[in-house]
Order: C-alpha cells, then sequence, then structure tokens
C-alpha cells in the first residue's frame, strides 16, 4: 500500500534533495510553538501535521497569519483540541508565513506509459479550477524545465504582472529540474505535490508539500 | 547503408516479392494485392502462390512457395489463412525472403489468435525473419512501384513517408497524397503491430534517405520511453507530423495527489509532443497538408508573418487565425510600404496585410511577392486569393459572349496571370529560403473547371490551403518545429 509522509517529512526529502525549504519548526506542545514562533519572528503559520494528515485546508487544520504570542497559543490549542485517534502522530507545524498573490503546483507523477512526469500548474491550490497544467517526461535535461514553464497559457502571469516583480524562472527552473530528478533516482516515490508554491517577490516558496511512498510505511 | 536501413531493405525496396493466398478469385485479399501490385508497376519480380495453381489475371501461379527460385524474392505479402501461415513463412525463409507482411487476420485483435500471434513473432526471430503486421491492409514504397496493400489508393511519388495504426487512415493520408499531388515515398499500416511498432518504423524513417518528412497516426503507445527517444531523435533530423486518436480525459491517474488527479492521457501526451518536437495535428485533413508543407516549403526562420491579399476579408480572417496561433503579425517594414507606394494607387492598404485593392497591373504581384520575400524583417508569406481571375476567365468561357467582345483574350490574359502568380509565389520562396503558403478555396470548388491558380501551384510542386486559416495554422506548425529544432540540434 502507498502511503503519504508528513508534510514536514516530506518537505526534508525536498530540502535534501536541494530544493530550497523555508526554515519551519516541528513541536508537539503550544508552549513549545510559541517559543519556535519568536525564534522564527511573526506573522506564522501553525499546521496539524502527521503522515495521516492530509488536505489540511479542507479539514480546517492550518492558521495563517498569526501576528504574536496569543494567537499562537491559541490556534496551538484548537488545533491540537481538533486531534482524533484515527490521525496517528501528530505534532504542531510552526512557518514563517509567506505571502504573495501569485500561486503555483508542482509536482511529479507517474505515467503507466511515459513513466516519470513532472508536472507545472497555475493557480496553487486552485489548480484543479483553473485548468492551466503542463507536464514533461522526467528527467529534465537541457531547456525543458524553461520549456515547460513557457509551455503554460497564462504564463504571462509569471512575468511581470501588477506591481509583481517575474518570477525567478532560474530558481522555478530547477526545482522542477530536481522533481524530475527525483522521479529518475527515486523510484519508491509515487507522486509529489508542492501545492502551493508561493510567489514572495520573484522568489517561489515551497509552502506545504506531499511525497506519497510506494509500499507500507517503514 | 546503415544497420537499420539495411534491415528494412527487403520490407521496402524487395527485388522480388511472393505473394500467398492469391486466387482465381478476384475479390480475395491475395488476388487483390497481387492486382494492385502489377497495376501500379512494380519494378520487381512476382510470384503469386496458389495452392491449386489457379491461373489468376491470366497468369499461372506457384501451387507452393517451394517452387519459387531461390534468391529471387526477399518479400513475402501474405494473405493465407492463419493455420497455414507458419509453414509458408519457413518455406519463404528456405528461398530467401527477409521480410513478411502479414494480411491475414486471426491474431491478436481475436482471443483465441493470440497465441498464434506469440508464436509468430517467435518464428520471426528464429527464421530472422522481418514480420509486419499481422492483421494489416499492406504497404506501399513508390521507389519501387510497390502497391502492396488490398487496398486503392497508390500515391504518387514524393518525400513523405506514413506509418498509421489504422490502415483506413493510412487510405486517407493516401487519398491526400493523390489529391494534392504531395507524394510519399513509403507507407504502412501496424496492423497488430506483432513484432514491428510504430515507433521501429518511425526509427527507421528518420535514416531512410528517401524520407524527408513522417506521419503517424498513433492510437496508443507500447513503450512510451521508447517512443521518447525515437521521436525526438527524429524530430532532430526531420519533421514528424502526427495525429493521435483515443485520447480522453478519463485516464486519471491512480495517485491520492493533485499531480496525479491533474495528470490526464492527453496533458501527458501534449507535454510529450512538446519534448520531442512532433507536430501534433487534430484532424487527417490538416495532417497532410502540415506534411506537405513540410516537404516542400523551407522552414520559416521566426514567426514574423506577412499577409498579402487581393481583397479585404479574407486578410482580416487571416490576420486574426496569425495571432490567435500565437505567429507576429509584423507591422509593415517602412522600406517596403514606400517601394508599393510607387507601385500601386494610394487605395491599397499600407498596412500589413497588404492588400492591394485591385491596384495591381500586369507584373505587380510577382514583383510584391519578390520584395516581401526579401526583406529581412520578414520569415514568412501567406498568400490569399490566388485563381480569382482566373475563375473570371471560366465564368467568361461559360457565358453567352465567349469569345467575341474580347473576351478570350482577356480571359486567356487572367489565366496566364494566375499561373505566373503561383509560379512566382514558389519562386521567390525557394529564392529567399522562406515559406510562402498560398490558400484559396478555389483549390476544391475549382477542380473541375481545373483553375489555373491552383494548378500553377501543383505546377511549382506545392499545394494549396484551402483557407487563409489553414495556412496559418500549418505555419505556425513549422514555426514551432523550426524553433524546437533550434533549441535542440
Amino acid at each position: 500500500m502507498p502511503h503519504t509522509l508528513s508534510e514536514h517529512e516530506s518537505k526534508e526529502l525536498l530540502r535534501a534533495a536541494g530544493i530550497d525549504v523555508p526554515p519551519e519548526h516541528l513541536v508537539q506542545t503550544t508552549a513549545a510553538a510559541v517559543h519556535a514562533a519568536e525564534t522564527l519572528g511573526f506573522p506564522v503559520a501553525l499546521k496539524l501535521c502527521g503522515r495521516r494528515i492530509a488536505h489540511k485546508t479542507e479539514h480546517h487544520l492550518v492558521r495563517l497569519g498569526l501576528p504574536d504570542v496569543a494567537a499562537v497559543r491559541r490556534a496551538g490549542d484548537e488545533l491540537l483540541a481538533t486531534r482524533r485517534a484515527e490521525d496517528g502522530d501528530t505534532s504542531l507545524l510552526v512557518c514563517r508565513m509567506v505571502s504573495g498573490r501569485r500561486e503555483v503546483i508542482a509536482g511529479l507523477v507517474r505515467d503507466p506509459v511515459f513513466g516519470a512526469c513532472v508536472m507545472l500548474g497555475l493557480g496553487g491550490v486552485f489548480a484543479e479550477v483553473v485548468g492551466d497544467v503542463v507536464f514533461a517526461v522526467a528527467p529534465l535535461a537541457g531547456g525543458d524545465a524553461e520549456e515547460l514553464i513557457d509551455a503554460l497559457e497564462y504564463g504571462t502571469l509569471l512575468g511581470p504582472f501588477r506591481g509583481e516583480p517575474a518570477v525567478d524562472r532560474a530558481k522555478l527552473a530547477r526545482i522542477l529540474e530536481t522533481l524530475g530528478r527525483l522521479g529518475a533516482e527515486r523510484t519508491d516515490i509515487r507522486s509529489i505535490d508542492i501545492n502551493p508554491l508561493i510567489v514572495a517577490g520573484d522568489a517561489p516558496i515551497v509552502v506545504d508539500a506531499l511525497v506519497e511512498i510506494e509500499g507500507n510505511p517503514s | 547503408m546503415s544497420t537499420l536501413t539495411a534491415r528494412f531493405r527487403p520490407l521496402f525496396y524487395p527485388r522480388g516479392i511472393v505473394i500467398t493466398g492469391v486466387s482465381g478469385h478476384p475479390g480475395k485479399f491475395g488476388s487483390v494485392a497481387y492486382h494492385n501490385l502489377m497495376a501500379c508497376g512494380y519494378a520487381g519480380e512476382l510470384f503469386p502462390v496458389n495452392r491449386e495453381g489457379a491461373v489468376c489475371f491470366g497468369r499461372s501461379t506457384y501451387k507452393t512457395v517451394g517452387e519459387v527460385p531461390h534468391g529471387r524474392a526477399d518479400l513475402a505479402f501474405i494473405c493465407t489463412p492463419n493455420s497455414v501461415n507458419e509453414e509458408i513463412l519457413r518455406a519463404c525463409a528456405q528461398i530467401g525472403v527477409r521480410a513478411a507482411f502479414v494480411a491475414s487476420a486471426g491474431y491478436g485483435e481475436s482471443t483465441e489468435g493470440k497465441d498464434m500471434e506469440r508464436r509468430l513473432v517467435a518464428l520471426g526471430r528464429e527464421l530472422d525473419l522481418l514480420i509486419a503486421g499481422p492483421n494489416g491492409q499492406g504497404l506501399v514504397s513508390t521507389g519501387v512501384g510497390m502497391c502492396a496493400q488490398i487496398v486503392a489508393p497508390y500515391p504518387p511519388p514524393g518525400p513523405i513517408s506514413v506509418v498509421s495504426q489504422s490502415g483506413n487512415i493510412a487510405s486517407s493520408f493516401m487519398n491526400y497524397a493523390c489529391l494534392t499531388g504531395i507524394g510519399m515515398s513509403k507507407a504502412i499500416s501496424c496492423g497488430n503491430s506483432a513484432a514491428l511498432e510504430l515507433a521501429d518504423y518511425l526509427e527507421y524513417y528518420s535514416e531512410d534517405p528517401d524520407t524527408e518528412v513522417s506521419l503517424a497516426y498513433l492510437e496508443g503507445v507500447a513503450d512510451g520511453r521508447r517512443f521518447l527517444d525515437v521521436a525526438r531523435a527524429h524530430s532532430a533530423r526531420k519533421p514528424l507530423v502526427l495525429v493521435r486518436g483515443g485520447v480522453t480525459d478519463a485516464g486519471k491517474r491512480a495517485a491520492s495527489s493533485h499531480t496525479g488527479a491533474l495528470a490526464s492521457d492527453a496533458r501527458v501526451f501534449a507535454g510529450v509532443c512538446r519534448q520531442t518536437g512532433i507536430a501534433r495535428v487534430e484532424t487527417i485533413e490538416e495532417a497532410y497538408e502540415t506534411a506537405a508543407a513540410f516537404a516542400t516549403q523551407p522552414l520559416p526562420r521566426g514567426p514574423r508573418t506577412l499577409i498579402f491579399t487581393v481583397a479585404g476579408g479574407w486578410g482580416v480572417l487571416t490576420s486574426d487565425a496569425c495571432v490567435q496561433a500565437g505567429l507576429e503579425l509584423i507591422p509593415l517594414p517602412d522600406d517596403l510600404r514606400r517601394k508599393i507606394d510607387t507601385m500601386v494607387p494610394a487605395r491599397w492598404s499600407r498596412s500589413n496585410p497588404i492588400d492591394l485593392a485591385g491596384g495591381e497591373t500586369r507584373d505587380t504581384v510577382p514583383e510584391v511577392l519578390e520584395l516581401m520575400a526579401a526583406h529581412a524583417d520578414v520569415d514568412a508569406v501567406v498568400y490569399l486569393g490566388i485563381g480569382i481571375q482566373a475563375a473570371q476567365a471560366n465564368m467568361f468561357r461559360g457565358g453567352p459572349f465567349w469569345p467575341e467582345y474580347g473576351l478570350e483574350r482577356i480571359g486567356c490574359f487572367h489565366e496566364g496571370q494566375d499561373r505566373r502568380y503561383a509560379l512566382a509565389a514558389a519562386e521567390a520562396s525557394r529564392r529567399h529560403g522562406k515559406p510562402i503558403l498560398v490558400a484559396s478555396e478555389l483549390v476544391y470548388t475549382d477542380r473541375a473547371y481545373g483553375n489555373a491558380g491552383p494548378l500553377g501551384v501543383t505546377e511549382a510542386g506545392r499545394m494549396t490551403a484551402p483557407s487563409g486559416q489553414r495556412a496559418i495554422r500549418t505555419l505556425a506548425r513549422m514555426v514551432g518545429y523550426a524553433r524546437w529544432r533550434a533549441r535542440h540540434t
């Protein structure tokens, strides 16, 4: 049976592969979350994190833009109170708040005919509705990653747009190439979602990730 | 000759062909294939085999393959029932046959035949026999005048080679070859693709010196990675135009991820085409037009397009299509505007599209075609409205006054002009190494008359697109491919 890694484990896997992931803290208590938030700097996001917790937004397991200690304390207590037995091991994940008006989704999937494929889509968490997603068979060589960015129908959104700078294409391309390399090297990976990848200023920042692994959890 | 071209040589350039399943009945597949081979002027020797030695088309037949002299045939076209084919193929190998096209049915397309198909593949390997099919409708190779198929038509010779996972669609492409006069080198229907599949033929076409463009109809890909490698290597050498059938959005991947949910078969295949430089086309007719353009026009160096028209509306629609297709409808270069100002009255458009508004005189159109093609800021030209003068000449011819009142003189002048324009477009295109696509629906609507405009385009070895929009879409595919080539080779 395939299983999913927790958000934190997923991000650690991406980080180990060379993708920039902003610092975050995995803690067990509200008090530790407050301490972590003070270390990272406000505002922060607080999420309930565990292997059996996917699709956190839909289940209201994310608290965004917490401005101060009191807000973190309240959010931490609330999230811990929502835990259910079937969630298994859970922790609190404290992340620095990332804001940007543009979101994308990047990912990896195994196609039954063509094998590992890298995906890029506009809209981040709204990607399924927007439907502007493009694929390339991994590994991405030469200009494949740049071409993937160019293949988006509304890719102009990633250029200079309403006061926002153009996205750093080289950084985005590197993320896509790394996903492709993971697809080729790690045959145990069934799929990866980086969703959303928020464009903050010009930098694409990994805000949430979900890695699906073949076989039973070790 | 590469190993690959040597391997396919007996299939596409046989010195002699054994045909099995030939019969006294002219409707049997073997008889039809035998007929088509003779009717289309196959250059080598034919060895028809009929188990009773029946006379077919007034010619005697061999009773067994073993009676065929050794070393004279290197291809077998098999139309016998599947139950006898193993024995027949062994006999073929004995007389020096190196390749077989198995047209017979009853193999892997049915549950009962799957085992027989596996044995067929094993036999091919054992006998070192290249086996195409089974259950295919045949192949053509114009280099040796070979129409080894159980259906019509036989295309004129030319630079396009076809491989199709549907026999009917191979025929459709051949019908377009006959219609347009832009001919084929080879065409094969894969049948069940038991031993040789679409990618194998494409790999061969990519190395075959007689193939300049490949045209494929694809439904299923057996080995994705191999398809990707073959297509990429093909595009690096020559264009590959492809129509894909059977793509639905149903093929969502089994994964609990968003990426998995978004990974439809159609989206992944669009990525494959982008990565491999395949010119993907939705319809058979536009696929043929695209292959024909690749085969007869220089590759555009970029997307900067001029539209040249003799009337407003065509230019407007074609401009819209140009922008929509991602081509660059460039502002008319100043020096070009100044030159044309000196040639026609001031009512002309003075912008792109160039519309002379009827102000042209005898030599204006060829001169403007030359000026456009020669201009450094122009990569491609779409020329609209060829044949309208000849169409009027045809009306003169059919009217009550022909040939009096000077109608004959003016009618013949019009027809001569349209022919000249067609030839001038091709000449300017060749001289400057830039595509000039000619479009007019008269290529279809005036076929019975034989309009001098489209006929002139054919005489120049090119084809007339049936509309400006279709010419633009073809051009956009050429620009896309040229861009891919520039990036990848």
